[in-house]
């Protein structure tokens, strides 16, 4: 299979959804800047630049789902998204409901968020949890360049609202990724990036790699760890997480944003109501810290939880068979 | 307009029926809700004529966005009074099956597409209903209402701009009815009307007496035809006044009398009804207040939700 960028594999989503249907168009910050080949092949008027405004951009793709399009926003980054938040928590996560279900919002939100550029805390900031909290939003974030075309493909489709997190750090990872038209990742649906019978690591975004050396080097230990890439964060599979850590036994979960009220908060609650009687130790959180993420390469790259604090975390509780 | 100079004109008679209708339903549903029949509600009374005058010139492939104060608006367009008053008391025959409340009243069947009641929501949303028109081959227009008070909002620069500079068929109506909740216009800004506001991001913008609905019948006329075949934006100001407090119940304690007075003797109703004759006059008001008696008895009649609608309609 050819190898592409996380990059190229979000482009060819949207062309190829584009190309299905007459329906989708994609506007935001530089979007036709940066798309020129899609403004050649789709015209001007499917392929846009907006103002810096990402009210008018969230407000805009809300009024147009409503209406009949299928519009792809690109906010930039994350922390950007506070200029839009009664756009798509109040507007598009809401009418659907208060409307008595007359109106669908069918629309995609990029964003991109975490470490990679040395860019600081207002343009990386990972607050994809305050989506989970939003009724009538889904939220995905992926890992591979294969599910990033997938998801994006599965979220354009969605007759939802979808905040599309971008891990900054993934953007020009290169990944093997169909070529073909169908290849859609359903929203909702977890991963196993590798099996193992003795713990169970839950990530998503870039940590999942992280995760994945975490495995390597604990099997080296006599360790066998479980690697769950969540993919979406709501709709969250809590079947592929419950079956994974009812036979582990140990869960932890890693991720880059903050602990307090996160997704790692959100799964160890799910675990202690559901899967209580299976656990052999306490449900271990590894995230970044509740602090505006520093500029500093060397900070923000320790910002994430890092492979060597996964397998530390991972022996402590592996020894403990209480 | 020599047809609007004949007192007993059929469009002014209609004109002044609407207008009647909504403010009887209106003073209906401050009145339910002290009885403790509905929550609170923002009505518009006063401010009738604004939306008589603009919705009777729309099409019906127009889409009308609008805010939580919305009655005038949703009756002009021909909503049911009874669906009305049974959306804003929670039953489950309500527009919105008594999901909405008054704030957020959407009817699609009618065109009224979105309805935010935080202000500038609507204005949020109005460029993407224009951009989708646009799109397509059609004559519709979009036409939002806002009031003052959305003005002074951010979004409301942006909306502007970015339906001027993408040529959306968006008709923005602001009814600057002088007060923005609790605190009165001159308090927030110092233009006096909003459409000075407007004109700079490139599109034609006109102040019309709010409270005459042959005005802005006329004013919201060519406002339509210009969006209609330019499929560009255009600016409509209605001048006009809060009679009622922000929601029910309010002593608008806060108002200044002369100036409530001075408004009041300028009742968009008042003025038209003394070019009727009384019998014509009496013969329109009990039509008016037998529809909205019996919408009242409908809503009344009809169901609340059941609890399975509590998480329902969150996910198409």
């Amino acid at each position: 299979m050819r190898t592409i960028t996380v990059d190229e594999a979000m482009t060819e989503a949207l062309a190829e959804e584009m190309r299905r249907d007459a329906s989708v168009i994609a506007f935001g910050e530089g979007v036709a800047t940066k798309n020129y080949k899609l403004v050649e092949e789709f015209g001007a008027k499917r392929v846009r630049n907006t103002p810096l405004a990402e009210g008018i951009i969230a407000g805009t793709a809300a009024g147009a789902a409503a209406t009949g399009l299928r519009p792809v926003i690109d906010l930039l980054f994350a922390p950007f998204l506070t200029f839009a938040m009664d756009e798509l928590v109040n507007s598009a996560g809401k009418l659907r409901y208060l409307s008595g279900g007359q109106f669908a919002f069918p629309l995609v939100a990029i964003t991109r968020t975490g470490g990679g550029w040395g860019v600081g805390a207002q343009h990386n900031h990972n607050v994809e949890s305050w989506f989970v909290n939003t009724p009538g939003v889904k939220v995905v974030m992926p890992s591979t360049a294969a599910d990033f075309k997938g998801l994006l493909k599965s979220a354009i489709r969605d007759d939802n609202p979808v905040m599309f997190f971008t891990d900054i750090g993934l953007i020009y990872t290169p990944g093997e990724v169909p070529e073909t038209d169908d290849h859609v990742i359903p929203i909702g649906k977890a991963a196993v990036r590798r099996e193992g019978s003795d713990v169970s690591l839950i990530s998503y975004a870039k940590t999942v790699h992280t995760c994945v050396a975490a495995a390597e080097a604990l099997a080296e230990h006599g360790v066998s760890a479980e690697v769950i890439d969540l993919r979406s964060l709501k709709p969250l599979d809590e079947e592929t997480i419950l079956a994974s850590v009812r036979k582990t036994g140990r869960a932890i979960v890693v991720h880059e944003a903050a602990a307090p009220c996160g997704v790692g908060a959100e799964i160890s609650a799910i675990l202690a109501e559901k899967a209580f009687g299976a656990l052999k130790a306490p449900v271990v959180r590894l995230t970044g810290p509740d602090a505006p993420a520093a500029a500093s390469f060397p900070l923000e790259a320790a910002f994430a939880p890092q492979a060597d604090a996964i397998v530390s975390a991972a022996l402590r509780i592996a020894r403990n068979d209480a | 307009m020599t047809i609007m100079e004949t007192a007993v004109d059929r469009s002014v008679a209609t004109a002044l029926e609407t207008m009647l209708l909504i403010r009887t339903f209106e003073e209906k549903s401050a009145e339910r809700q002290a009885a403790g029949k509905s929550g609170s509600v923002c009505t518009s009374v006063g401010q009738e004529a604004a939306a008589v005058g603009v919705v009777s010139v729309l099409q019906k492939n127009d889409l009308i966005l609008t805010n939580h104060r919305s009655a005038g608006h949703l009756l002009a367009r021909g909503a049911d009074p009874g669906r009305l008053f049974a959306e804003i008391a929670g039953k489950a025959t309500g527009y919105c099956k008594g999901k909405s409340g008054s704030l957020h009243i959407s009817v699609k069947e009618l065109g009224v597409v979105l309805t935010s009641t935080i202000v500038g929501g609507e204005l949020s949303l109005a460029p993407g209903v224009g951009l989708s028109l646009s799109m397509q081959d059609t004559d519709a227009i979009a036409v939002v209402f806002f009031g003052d008070g959305a003005a002074t909002e951010g979004i409301f620069h942006e909306a502007l701009n970015l339906a001027a500079v993408w040529n959306l068929p968006v008709l923005f109506v602001c009814e600057n009815n002088q007060w923005q909740a609790f605190v009165h216009r001159k308090e927030t800004m110092l233009a006096d009307h909003v459409s000075d506001w407007a004109r700079p991001y490139g599109m034609p913008a006109v102040t019309v007496d709010g409270n005459d609905v042959e005005a802005v019948h006329a004013a919201a006329r060519l406002a339509a035809d210009y969006v209609r075949t330019t499929r560009k934006p255009y600016f409509l100001e209605a001048y006009t006044y809060r009679t009622r407090g922000h929601m029910e119940p309010d002593t608008q304690a806060y108002v200044d009398p002369e100036e409530l007075a001075s408004w009041k003797r300028r009742d968009p109703i008042a003025l038209l009804e003394s070019r009727f004759a009384p019998e014509e006059l009496a013969e329109i008001r009990a039509r008016v207040t037998e529809t909205i008696e019996s919408a009242a008895a409908f809503a009344d009649a009809s169901p609340y939700p059941s609890f399975a609608e509590m998480t329902t309609d969150v996910y198409a």
